[in-house]
């Protein structure tokens, strides 16, 4: 008898999970963070749940800093699937002007990602949150398990991790618990690419190549995407052909010069690249381990 | 990613179309303490090209800091993650690496080396189809390598490479190798692997892991990447009876009722007959569904929605099956348990035990013995701790389906979890069954709601008066009553009057009590319906969660909220009884409206507003519902001759 290929097989297993959580979770939400991995969870919900819709609400954490063409695919994608999306910005936050360059990627990541998560969760009262995480992107990620357990402080706690065997995932809490779960978990990057350009899965167009306005800092590219852009006297953003590896607030995003405007072009370049996935990202350039401290604090 | 494929470059929509269909295969690494897993692990990633030239730079550098290699490459830091254990340089938990090549995508279970680890190797290798236990060449079999060894066995793998490393150590002897692998066998077959491969390798130097050796000439067999590359793993699933496990009963719109789960062993096609277990009812399977259209056929891993023919009562934890080959049914089985929490196995304890998509209550009954995993002894134990391993009988609060372990590990494994602290404490593998009830396979219960209502000519449903005292909730039923006879149905009333002075005569108006009291109506409801009757309620019933209780004992479809809405100045100025009167002077205390609050239901099915209609034209009224609602057909409806072969 025929077996089942990879992607198969991450998709079977990424629809057991999200239906376990469905099943023994009161109140699940998924987080969509509009970037590829989101679009891969979001289109395995759809797959999971047909003929119904996703039981579940999509919830966007808006730092306010995030480009603008996500802004209209994020609504413009909940709206052609017909599925609730509930849009959190930390009030706090904006109160104290809280910003990228005001403030430093610490403390605006803290604020408007970490702390804004939190407070979503629990203004919505969710027990348990999808994210598109993936093992294979950071060391400290490889450990974690797939249903993964915060305290009512919303603190990962690498030594109590729950064994998880065969497919059997305890979903029970304990009073103020949450979960975080990660049906991705098993996916590589590659993965991820393969199954969106299998399935024509749409992701917003930043992924690929196309002239954009960009100024250097500190040898990252980074795209003015709006007037709050700091610029030196003077300066004038280049246009350069530059597309993204990865999405978030854009004045924490490197953008790579490249040619690669279409989907294959895109996979080809990440197969030939020398460099990691999140070497774009400037929060993950701070001291090792640095994102398993930030986990024990809460970020997802 | 530097993939090594020419093709990449020349002709990317060919590449993607070749790698659409690579397999995966998942292995776990495991070995004691300084055996050189890590870097046996991080030379597979190095070697397959999976490190980026900014990983590459930061392992340089940390290899300067904290390597152990003299200032050359430590492939061990690559995969080392948390920050403890970077600093006492051991792997403490299960990581999961990804790499992959030409022919294959690889997820390694890391597991840990260290003897009180055992609860982390058995959950990595729990997903695992083959297994590489790695002996350093210098040491030889330790007693780690037989509990790993032994513990692979017990979860199941039968492919297995004994990967003897560091053999540049030993000046590449032939002789050292041989004495080692003669061992291994020996041992091997005890535990029943049926495929040990035994590959001299150095995973510091690279030996035999993608480049087969110049210092061994005598070795003539593949290397550890071509092994991996190429060997055929036998998934049991796929050549087991067809089984799934219902997850989530997907009902998307009054018409469409789908069971969605992963199926489990074999495969499924639209119209073989299938049974339900632990129920024993059986149908046909209509459609496989998949938002990419429906299958002809669905195999083991697929995760699909079925439909079935017949509308048979099935639910989340259900096993279906194919209708010869069935799983066993018990309420007592043997099995192996591998504990893993702190706190010790107590037996007789109520454990919670999920298997496949199945909760159920779990007591070990009686630890046989415990087992010795470095001799295999069997010993007298009186509890397990954490990382001992026990034969148990284990019974259950209601009979599940299942298969052998051996035979299919998704029926056949399960875990247990404290009922507290809802943590995991046991992982598990169910032997066979105790008595002989394997062999008893259920036959649903002919003699059912549906016959019996069939039997009186009618549906059975339970039509839910509530509304304030006095609103006039007995009397319209009353009169409903009275006209279902006529049409010869088969009917009873629960109200105040015989419940109150009888079954619930030990109640009396306290909020607890008045949740005491529609429960017991709800059940009594429920039995009633069950025999086929129209039941009819009339109670206050002034909570919503009690009247949605009532709700969910019954069938969708089969409960009628019907409001009896009269305005509280109204029933008072009505107060047939007087009760309203004495409730004003202080003689009732928690009266409904007065001093005891009456949640006004949101959505009833029904709702009569006795300020605008008199009794008999809501009696009209609910019966012109009924009937709209198809609730006083007979049971079978015309077309409805569903052939039952």
């Amino acid at each position: 008898m025929q077996g089942l290929n990879n992607l198969q097989r991450l998709e079977a297993e990424s629809i057991h999970i999200m239906r376990e959580v469905v099943a023994e979770c009161d109140n699940p939400v998924m987080l969509y963070s509009i970037g590829k991995d989101s679009a891969v969870m979001l289109h395995l919900a759809m797959k999971a749940f047909y003929p119904s819709k996703p039981p579940f609400p999509l919830l966007h954490v808006d730092t306010t800093w995030k480009f603008r063409e996500m802004i209209t695919f994020r609504d413009q994608r909940s709206k052609e699937l017909g599925l609730e999306l509930l849009v959190y910005t930390n009030p706090d936050g904006i109160a104290q002007g809280i910003g990228p360059f005001s403030h430093g990627s610490a403390v605006h990541t803290d604020v408007m990602k970490t702390q804004a998560l939190r407070q979503a969760l629990d203004k919505w009262k969710f027990d348990a949150a999808f994210g598109g995480a993936r093992r294979d992107e950071e060391k400290s990620r490889a450990k974690e398990r797939v249903f993964s357990f915060r305290s009512a402080q919303h603190r990962w706690d690498p030594k109590q991790q729950r064994p998880e065997l065969w497919r059997l995932y305890n979903a029970r809490k304990n009073k103020g618990e949450n979960i975080r779960v990660f049906p991705l978990s098993n996916w590589t990057e590659l993965d991820v690419w393969q199954y969106i350009y299998l399935e024509s899965i749409p992701i917003v167009p930043l992924y690929f190549a196309a002239e954009r306005p960009v100024v250097s800092r500190d040898g990252t590219l980074i795209m003015v995407d709006d007037e709050r852009m700091p610029l030196e006297p003077g300066e004038k953003p280049d246009m350069k052909k530059v597309r993204f590896r990865t999405l978030g607030c854009y004045p924490l995003t490197g953008a790579i010069e490249s040619n690669a405007d279409t989907l294959p072009a895109v996979i080809q370049e990440i197969l030939l690249t020398k460099s990691s996935e999140r070497q774009g990202r400037v929060i993950d350039h701070d001291a090792a381990a640095s994102m398993e401290k930030k986990k024990q604090e809460g970020y997802f | 990613m530097a993939h090594v494929s020419d093709m990449i470059g020349k002709d990317i929509e060919a590449y993607l179309m070749a790698h659409q269909n690579k397999g995966l295969l998942r292995f776990i690494t495991c070995g004691s303490v300084d055996d050189g897993k890590s870097t046996l692990i991080g030379r597979l990633l190095y070697d397959s090209k999976m490190i980026f030239e900014d990983q590459l730079a930061a392992l340089e550098s940390d290899s300067e800091k904290a390597g152990t290699q003299g200032g050359k490459i430590d492939f061990a830091l690559l995969v080392d993650g948390l920050a403890a254990e970077r600093e006492q340089g051991i792997t403490i938990d299960v990581a999961y690496r990804f790499f992959s090549t030409d022919k294959r995508k690889f997820i390694v279970a890391d597991t840990p080396g260290h003897e009180q680890y055992t609860r982390n190797m058995i959950t990595g290798a729990s997903t695992t189809e083959l297994a590489v236990i790695l002996i350093d060449a210098r040491k030889g079999i330790l007693v780690q390598t037989r509990r790993h060894s032994y513990l692979t066995s017990l979860i199941g793998i039968r492919d297995v490479v004994l990967a003897v490393n560091k053999m540049d150590l030993v000046n590449y002897s032939q002789d050292v190798f041989d004495k080692i692998v003669a061992d291994y066998r020996l041992f091997a077959k005890q535990i029943g692997f049926e495929n040990v491969l035994a590959i001299p390798i150095s995973g510091l130097k690279g030996d035999n892991i993608t480049h087969a050796s110049t210092n061994m000439p005598w070795y003539g067999g593949p290397t550890l990447m071509t092994h991996l590359e190429t060997v055929e793993i036998a998934d049991r699933r796929h050549n087991a009876p067809f089984r799934m496990w219902v997850q989530w009963v997907n009902r998307s719109d009054m018409d469409f009722r789908g069971f969605s789960g992963q199926i489990a062993g074999g495969a499924v096609s639209p119209g073989d007959r299938i049974r339900a277990l632990p129920s024993g009812k059986e149908s046909r399977v209509a459609r496989i569904v998949t938002q990419d259209g429906d299958l002809h056929e669905a195999v083991a891993g697929q995760s699909v929605t079925l439909t079935f023919d017949d509308e048979i009562d099935i639910s989340r934890g259900d096993v279906i099956s194919g209708t010869t080959a069935l799983p066993g049914v018990a309420d007592q089985f043997n099995g192996t348990i591998v504990w893993m929490n702190d706190e010790h196995l107590l037996p007789g304890r109520p454990y919670w035990m999920k298997v496949g998509t199945k909760l159920v209550t779990a007591a070990v009954t009686d630890l046989k013995c415990k087992i010795n995993v470095n001799t295999l002894e069997r010993l007298a134990a009186k509890t397990l701790e954490l990382n001992e391993i026990g034969e148990v009988n284990v019974s259950l609060d209601r009979p599940i389906a299942f298969d052998p372990y051996e035979e299919n590990p998704d029926t056949g494994g399960f875990t247990l979890m404290d009922r507290i602290t809802n943590t995991t404490v046991a992982a598990g593998m169910i032997r066979f069954t105790l008595r002989r009830s394997q062999n008893i396979h259920w036959q649903a219960v002919d003699v059912n709601k549906q016959a019996r209502a069939s039997l009186k000519g009618q549906k059975a449903c339970v039509l839910w008066f509530t509304g304030l005292s006095g609103s006039g909730k007995s009397t319209i039923a009353n009169m409903v009553e009275k006209q279902l006879f006529a049409l010869g149905r088969h009917t009873y009333l629960l109200d105040g009057d015989n419940v109150r002075h009888g079954l619930n005569r030990d109640l009396g108006f306290v909020d607890t009590d008045r949740v005491e009291n529609i429960r017991r109506v709800g059940e009594v409801s429920k039995l009633m319906a069950d025999s086929g009757l129209i039941v009819m309620v009339s109670f206050i019933s002034p909570f919503k969660a009690e009247r949605r209780l009532a709700r969910s004992l019954l069938e969708p479809g089969e409960f009628v909220e019907i409001f009896v809405d009269t305005p509280l100045a109204e029933a008072e100025k009505r107060d047939p009884k007087g009760l309203y009167k004495k409730a004003r002077a202080g003689e009732i205390e928690n009266f409904t409206g007065i001093t005891s609050p009456y949640e006004t239901p949101e959505n009833p099915e029904i709702r009569i507003d006795t300020t605008k209609i008199s009794p008999p034209e809501a009696a009209v009224y609910i019966l012109n519902w009924l009937e709209d609602n198809g609730m006083l057909l007979g049971f079978r409806e015309p077309g409805d001759d569903t052939p039952t072969a």
